[in-house]
């Protein structure tokens, strides 16, 4: 937990390259090398085919906002940041993520369904950084 | 053996019960609300305990119920999906009823949805999908991951986000016509969309209540329900389906897939038509759940479930009842929800609605003789549907 009591992610075997790449500030996605389809979460398995010939792939980090919400009964540990925005990106990698927006005022007028967005990397603790996600081409 | 088409009319609800409040009881732990309700249903029944050989629950852990009741079942099933749980195991029970497996099935669901007594509840834990995918990241609660499709909806089809609030205006007016439903004062569009926001689409009047309560059936072979002393509510068709668990692993934000494969095998079972049907059931845990399921059971095309909330079409003397009980946006809602949209659909079939009694669409001299009972488990994660009726077609 950070200082902000936020929950944090404990990765699992399975987990580890994407958590390990995110502490790198590298956006890192299972491809499955049998049907050549990446996927989110990370499984030992591809769920498209079960091989499980996998391999951790470095993503280009952008996306398009597939769809969000803007929270204003913020869980524990995001009081400081209410309120918040909850979205849901589609990487260019044909997956989708469910992350913050940042940099940008959480208000329905400047958010708009498929704006490009790419991703920004916060630390959220010593052992743990989280990938959020920021309008494409802005400083975050 | 039997075909699953063949199942049709198989077995019957003949007891229902519900717990004595179901607004706050802060004075009872879970297990007790499910006793009032079970007590309630074997009343109704006319059955006694001892004929009790088949008990279904989702939430609470099946043994603890059956421990806590005295029961030792030969047949039981826990599936736990969230909401719909109750009305999957309608389809789960009549094919133990049908095959001798159990004689007489008790489906319970008890909840402290409010007051949370004798309940533990917090984060995911970290190590799970959720608590590494979702958790860091603020989610907190159906309304910050339910609605996530809602925008991306609105959206494709162009809906103003304005239109939610017929949803809510038209089911609350079901809710004015109901003693036991908790907000029963009639509400406007601006109403809803003035209310506070909890998570932007939703405002609060968008949302589902949080309350306390139970509901419990019983039901058996359609065979024995003859000889038992309400009339039977026959299940006509069933059907089941899960698709995701979070969310963000939803497939396509714009229609549910669950819903559609759900509802399409218990249209096919029941070999019915949407015109045949009297009234809809359609979990509103949200204002957009109820458009998804019209869309997907084919009631009408993408993007136009909508349209049956608009000029009282879904509400009192409306062409197509929906949601007559209030729904869980006015009526009860404890957190899981499926329970008690057939406890509403056995009441309208039984005729004992009262002043909300819904009467046939093809004869208004007669009271309703045909619903459709259909919900979401988890985020769109499952899906159960039940067609039941009061003869069979």
């Amino acid at each position: 937990m950070t200082q902000h009591g936020r929950p944090l992610p404990q990765p699992t075997p399975e987990t580890r390259d994407f958590w390990e790449g995110c502490r790198r500030g590298e956006l890192v996605l299972p491809r499955c090398r049998d049907c050549g389809r990446f996927h989110f979460y990370p499984r030992a398995l591809c769920p498209y085919c079960w091989s499980t010939s996998l391999e951790s792939v470095e993503s280009s980090g952008r996306g398009r906002l597939y769809s969000y919400v803007i929270n204003h009964r913020p869980a524990p540990g995001f009081e400081d940041r209410n309120p918040y925005i909850i979205a849901v990106v589609e990487l260019e990698e044909g997956v989708r993520m469910l992350s913050n927006l940042v940099g940008v005022e959480p208000n329905p007028a400047n958010l708009s369904l498929d704006m490009s967005v790419e991703v920004t990397f916060e630390e959220a603790s010593d052992d743990v950084t989280l990938p959020l996600f920021k309008p494409a081409g802005e400083a975050a | 053996m039997t075909h699953w088409r063949s199942l049709t009319g198989s077995v019957a609800i003949v007891g229902i019960g519900e717990s004595d409040l179901i607004s706050r009881s802060p004075d009872k732990s879970v297990l007790q609300l499910h006793a009032e309700a079970v007590c309630g249903a074997l009343q109704d029944s006319g059955l006694c305990k001892e004929d009790i050989d088949g008990v279904f629950t989702a939430g609470t852990p099946v043994a603890t119920l059956t421990e806590y009741l005295g029961l030792k079942p030969r047949y039981f099933d826990g599936t736990s999906v969230g909401g719909c749980s109750f009305v999957v195991q309608i389809e789960h029970a009549m094919l133990a009823l049908d095959s001798g497996m159990c004689d007489y099935a008790l489906i319970s669901h008890g909840e402290s949805g409010r007051s949370r007594v004798g309940v533990l509840s917090g984060p995911p834990s970290p190590e799970t999908p959720a608590g590494q995918f979702e958790a860091p990241f603020g989610t907190y609660g159906p309304t910050t991951t339910f609605s996530l499709p809602i925008l991306r909806y609105l959206h494709t089809y162009g809906i103003p986000w304005e239109r939610l609030a017929d949803v809510a205006v038209s089911t609350r007016q079901w809710a004015t016509l109901n003693p036991r439903a908790i907000m029963r004062d009639p509400i406007t569009v601006e109403d809803v969309l003035q209310s506070p926001m909890i998570c932007y689409p939703l405002t609060r009047l968008m949302c589902c209540l949080v309350t306390d309560a139970a509901g419990a059936v019983v039901l058996t072979t359609a065979e024995r329900a003859k000889e038992m002393t309400k009339p039977p509510i026959y299940v006509l068709g069933t059907g089941e389906a899960v698709e995701h668990q979070m969310v963000s692993q939803m497939e396509d934000y714009n229609r549910s897939g669950a819903f559609e494969v759900s509802g399409s095998r218990a249209f096919a079972m029941a070999g019915i038509t949407h015109d045949d049907l009297d009234f809809a059931e359609l979990y509103d845990a949200f204002v957009h759940t109820p458009l998804f399921a019209l869309e997907a059971l084919g009631f009408c095309r993408a993007g136009e479930g909508i349209g049956f909330f608009e000029d009282g079409r879904a509400a009192p003397e409306g062409e197509f009842p929906i949601n007559t009980n209030g729904g869980g946006l006015s009526c009860t809602h404890p957190g899981m929800y499926g329970m008690f949209i057939i406890l509403e659909a056995v009441r309208q079939l039984r005729g004992e609605a009262g002043a909300r009694q819904v009467k046939g669409r093809r004869d208004l001299d007669s009271n309703a003789s045909l619903g459709i009972v259909h919900g979401p488990g988890g985020m769109f994660s499952a899906a159960g549907t039940a067609i039941l009726g009061n003869i069979i077609p």
